[in-house]
């Protein structure tokens, strides 16, 4: 361990990027941009302009959100008109941030991943939408071209986030 | 009970999960009565509870974990309350078909485990839980005594802070039955929280 540390602390400036490629961690983690408040989401989410946006709400202790992840996976990386964006809640119930990461790295997820750090549901909730009951998974597909938006409060099944695409173009 | 797994298993995989229409009560609504098993083997219904003031209906399950996070804040509502006349009633509204952990045997396992003194009820037809339009658990429904009638007066969260009591600004909940025993009105009628969706039978 001591040897790998001084290592790692003899590394030239230039190596360091490698090095952090190498270790496979995301610029955005090693910065901590992923962590994200609720005005911040608002307005990512408002300057995307090019792509419709499927927003989806999930946590790592959420089995449906984590059924249906391959969906959003899939979609990231098939369809490049869309901009997936995997919106974690993990820290409403718990505040470490790196079981969030780890599992992320873990799990090999390519889509964008966002850390909504925000307490009090009942004072945000209904900003994403006001049919939101609280209940994970939820998923928001936006287009803000022509203003149309589908909010569904379920697991979703395959073909379906395809569907809502198409009711938003 | 292999087989009954099995067919149940076969059944998620082939049917799409349903999407229950969202609908239940609302605020202001009378409430109309249900008889559910308790963890004891007991029917219980909210007609037995005739010198209650109201009722902490909570919808509320073995396995999510915002459940196990207010458990002991469930007990603490139900301790304080229970003499002044505001019972809590927990109910598990999960199909143990999508979710074996909320299963009958796992609830009587935790309610021991837990040393509750109020009812914890299966809606085994989730008639009761789509009646009342619970959607996540824990979800309460606060419902107060109007002549042989109860009335819902709060639905929602029962804090503000699901991950540390320490820091909780908003006690919902409590704060509702205060003022009921105050004879004023509710100061938040309705919160929501983040939680599990239910687990709703696929058939």
């Amino acid at each position: 361990m001591n040897s790998r540390l001084t290592y790692i602390l003899r590394l030239k400036p230039g190596n360091w990027v490698i090095f952090l490629l190498l270790m496979g961690v995301p610029e955005a983690y090693s910065q901590g941009k992923d962590l994200i408040r609720l005005d911040q989401l608002q307005e990512a989410i408002r300057q995307e302009k090019d792509h419709i946006q499927v927003i989806n709400f999930w946590a790592t202790w959420c089995a449906p959100c984590l059924k249906e992840m391959p969906l959003f996976e899939k979609l990231n990386e098939e369809r490049k008109d869309v901009r997936v964006r995997l919106v974690s809640l993990d820290l409403d119930l718990d505040p470490n941030v790196e079981k969030v990461r780890n599992f992320v790295i873990r799990k090999k997820i390519k889509s964008e991943v966002m850390i909504l750090d925000e307490q009090n549901p009942t004072s945000w909730i209904e900003k994403i939408d006001k049919s939101w009951s609280g209940a994970l998974p939820a998923t928001l597909v936006i287009n803000n071209k022509n203003g149309k938006r589908k909010f569904v409060e379920r697991e979703l099944q395959p073909g379906e986030l395809e569907k809502l695409i198409a009711e938003v173009q | 009970m292999m087989k009954r797994l099995i067919v149940g298993l076969l059944m998620c995989v082939s049917l799409s999960a349903a999407a229950p229409v969202k609908s239940g009560y609302e605020l202001g609504d009378i409430v109309a009565d249900f008889r559910l098993k308790n963890v004891d083997g007991k029917m219980i219904s909210l007609s037995d509870f005739k010198d209650a003031k109201g009722i902490m209906v909570i919808f509320d399950c073995n396995t999510c974990p915002y459940s196990k996070a207010y458990n002991s804040r469930i007990i603490d509502l139900n301790n304080k309350y229970v003499t002044k006349g505001f019972p809590v009633i927990t109910i598990n509204p999960n199909d143990p078909g999508q979710s074996s952990g909320d299963s009958f045997e796992h609830m009587v396992s935790l309610a021991k485990e837990k040393g509750y003194s109020f009812p914890y009820l299966v809606d085994e037809t989730q008639d009761v839980t789509r009646a009342f339009g619970a959607t996540n658990t824990p979800h309460v429904f606060l419902l107060q005594r109007n002549g042989n009638q109860l009335k819902l007066v709060y639905i929602g969260a029962i804090d503000d802070n699901a991950r540390d009591a320490a820091a909780i600004k908003r006690k919902y909940v409590e704060e509702a039955v205060d003022a009921l025993l105050l004879n004023k009105p509710v100061p938040v009628l309705r919160t929501k929280a983040l939680g599990c969706s239910i687990k709703w039978k696929t058939a």
